[in-house]
């Protein structure tokens, strides 16, 4: 029972994050990011490369990971989705581009780093072991910790500082905050490449448990979207219980249903249907987005 | 557009279809676009339905679970039930058809990114159900399939059986463009006639609609079913070309690029989809020679085509007479 809590846990906390950036993106720029995962992916890949290959501390690898998908971001924001939000008719073509943008970003990390599957060495050795009720690698508890504070930190950034601010009040109303003197254009911008920038973070944690390979990308986007509609679509603390709500569906699902086969998911996926059917707007959304 | 050059432009089309594309393969000695434009005009079929739920305002991102759930219903009763192939072609479609009210009554209430984002569940749950069930057999599928057989009544033959052809991917070619050709036809009368402007009430406003009148309900259900059986009818035409199915026959990413020929075409255009699909898939199998630069050069194109044009590719006509005025 504690393992599976702890490992439930541990899964919702890297969920969670995952689940900030594409819901802070949804929210400020109401675009669905399908290149999220791909930008996760990339994440990973940095972090192998700076703390794998060059041999550089692991905190500064994680620094590197962050950095470069915030530029990447600011960059698709700025020269992407910001001239084409602005000429097409109708919202829903940006998942053209945040498609096109997810397969660029599949090619480029091909051609860069290959199809194979890379690791790392472990950042910290040895096991949790308490009473054979709960084992856990130190390096996983670590991952998870630092997990948490980062969305600590998430959380506190956007409720007292001023970006925050700025960030918060365009996703309640673009235009009432442009009025007050938000410069939208700007801070979509910031939050955009906060958004990736987040992803990437999670890419360099996970990298050093499970490994990175190209195919994470996809996989990584529907489970994102799947706690972002189990929280509501652009609310943070939505997007916090719908990481840690999955990670103890799957980490509780796999344990109990794992008699009956692979149907785990099926099981999820299922009883997430019906919930939305219920309550469409998740647990904490707006009706309607 | 005159009637006259209306009718001189589906003329063309249709010549183009049916008698420019085998002779341009005839003369190039190309065989295998064959097999690329029958995939093409299948998947057009498919997009047609996505298109239809684009017009009432909602984002599909589930026909790869009709189309999936239509090609297990034709394999299943062919292999097992041993019905004739072209019988359960409108079975298969109005399998999904029913599936989809069922389905569609709960979920049509959702509107924006969460009906997409449980459409794209949708496609997850059709083939993990595929997965999980006896009767699709797993993981391994259901291979093997016999072709298309004929069709007769009191002797006289409808339809003859597809080997009797002499090539069969030409014939499978022709059918395939022959049902796109039915289905285009259909949805162009469907987007013209007083349920397409309906329709196109509910993609502006569904409470202004609904005030005045509009069973909004009912419209919505009935786009969602023709979008359904459309996607039902290309799978099960699918699964007797490749005369296999399994699980990942259709997929997330399927579903993504049904809705992403849509886009691509143009949402305001009926025929959007087939330019669509014909530029994504077509251009994806030309690019095959680029080894291992092929999803870059197509990435980039895609992207640079939907920022020069985020009204998809026919909204380059509306600019040429925009400035024209």
């Amino acid at each position: 029972m504690e393992q599976i809590l702890a490992n439930g846990l541990y899964l919702g906390a890297q969920y969670a994050l995952i689940a900030l950036g594409l819901t802070l993106i949804f929210a400020l720029m109401n675009v669905l990011n399908f290149a999220h995962g791909q930008m996760y992916v990339l994440g990973g890949f940095v972090t192998y490369t700076v703390y794998g290959q060059l041999g550089l501390p692991f905190f500064v690898a994680l620094g590197c990971s962050a950095l470069t998908l915030a530029v990447v971001g600011a960059l698709i924001e700025r020269f992407l989705f910001r001239p084409v939000l602005a000429r097409s008719h109708r919202e829903e073509s940006s998942m053209l581009l945040a498609a096109g943008i997810a397969f660029f970003m599949d090619a480029v990390i091909l051609l860069v780093f290959g199809e194979k599957q890379r690791g790392v060495p472990k950042i910290v050795g040895g096991v949790l072991n308490w009473d054979f009720r709960l084992i856990m690698p130190y390096d996983r508890i670590l991952i998870g910790v630092l997990a948490l504070l980062s969305i600590a930190a998430f959380i506190l950034f956007m409720s007292y500082s001023r970006t925050g601010r700025a960030l918060r009040a365009m996703a309640q109303d673009r235009v009432a905050a442009q009025l007050m003197g938000v410069d939208v254009d700007r801070y979509a911008m910031i939050g955009f490449a906060l958004g990736a920038m987040l992803a990437g973070l999670v890419g360099g944690l996970l990298v050093t448990i499970t490994g990175v390979n190209l195919g994470m990308g996809g996989p990584t986007s529907i489970k994102a979207f799947l706690m972002v509609m189990i929280g509501g679509a652009g609310v943070i603390s939505g997007a916090i219980a719908g990481g840690f709500i999955l990670g103890m569906m799957e980490s509780v699902g796999l344990t109990l249903l794992s008699a009956y086969g692979d149907i785990t998911y099926l099981v999820i996926f299922a009883s997430l249907m019906v919930f939305l059917a219920i309550r469409p707007q998740g647990l904490m959304g707006k009706p309607w987005g | 557009m005159g009637t006259g050059l209306r009718i001189a432009g589906v003329l063309l089309f249709l010549a183009i279809v049916f008698l420019g594309v085998p002779w341009a393969i005839q003369a190039s000695g190309r065989w295998d676009f064959y097999y690329t434009l029958t995939s093409v005009a299948l998947l057009a079929i498919a997009s047609a339905g996505v298109w239809l739920t684009f017009y009432i305002g909602r984002i599909n991102i589930g026909q790869g679970a009709y189309a999936l759930t239509g090609g297990y219903v034709s394999a299943i009763l062919v292999m097992q039930a041993g019905w004739n192939f072209w019988l359960t072609l409108p079975v298969a479609g109005i399998f999904c058809a029913l599936v989809s009210v069922l389905i569609g009554l709960p979920i049509l209430r959702l509107r924006g990114v969460y009906f997409a984002m449980v459409t794209l569940v949708l496609t997850e749950v059709a083939r993990l159900t595929a997965l999980a069930l006896p009767i699709t057999n797993g993981a391994k599928g259901i291979t093997s399939i016999p072709l298309p057989g004929e069709v007769s009544i009191l002797g006289l033959t409808l339809i003859p059986a597809i080997d009797t052809f002499g090539d069969v991917k030409l014939a499978f070619y022709l059918v395939a463009a022959a049902l796109m050709v039915i289905v285009f036809a259909g949805m162009y009368r469907l987007v013209n006639s007083r349920i397409g402007h309906l329709c196109r009430s509910l993609q502006q406003n569904e409470e202004l609609a609904s005030s005045i009148g509009v069973n909004i309900t009912y419209l919505r259900i009935v786009a969602y079913a023709i979008s359904s059986f459309l996607g039902g009818i290309a799978g099960a035409m699918f699964v007797a070309i490749s005369q296999s199915i399994y699980p990942s026959s259709f997929t997330v990413v399927d579903s993504v690029n049904f809705m992403l020929n849509c886009f691509l075409g143009g949402l305001a255009y009926v025929f959007g989809p087939i330019l669509g699909t014909l530029v994504l898939y077509f251009g994806w199998d030309l690019l095959f020679e680029t080894g291992r630069f092929q999803l870059l050069i197509y990435s980039s194109v895609l992207i640079l085509i939907i920022v020069l044009l985020p009204n998809g590719l026919l909204s380059v006509f509306e600019r040429k007479r925009a400035t024209a005025r």
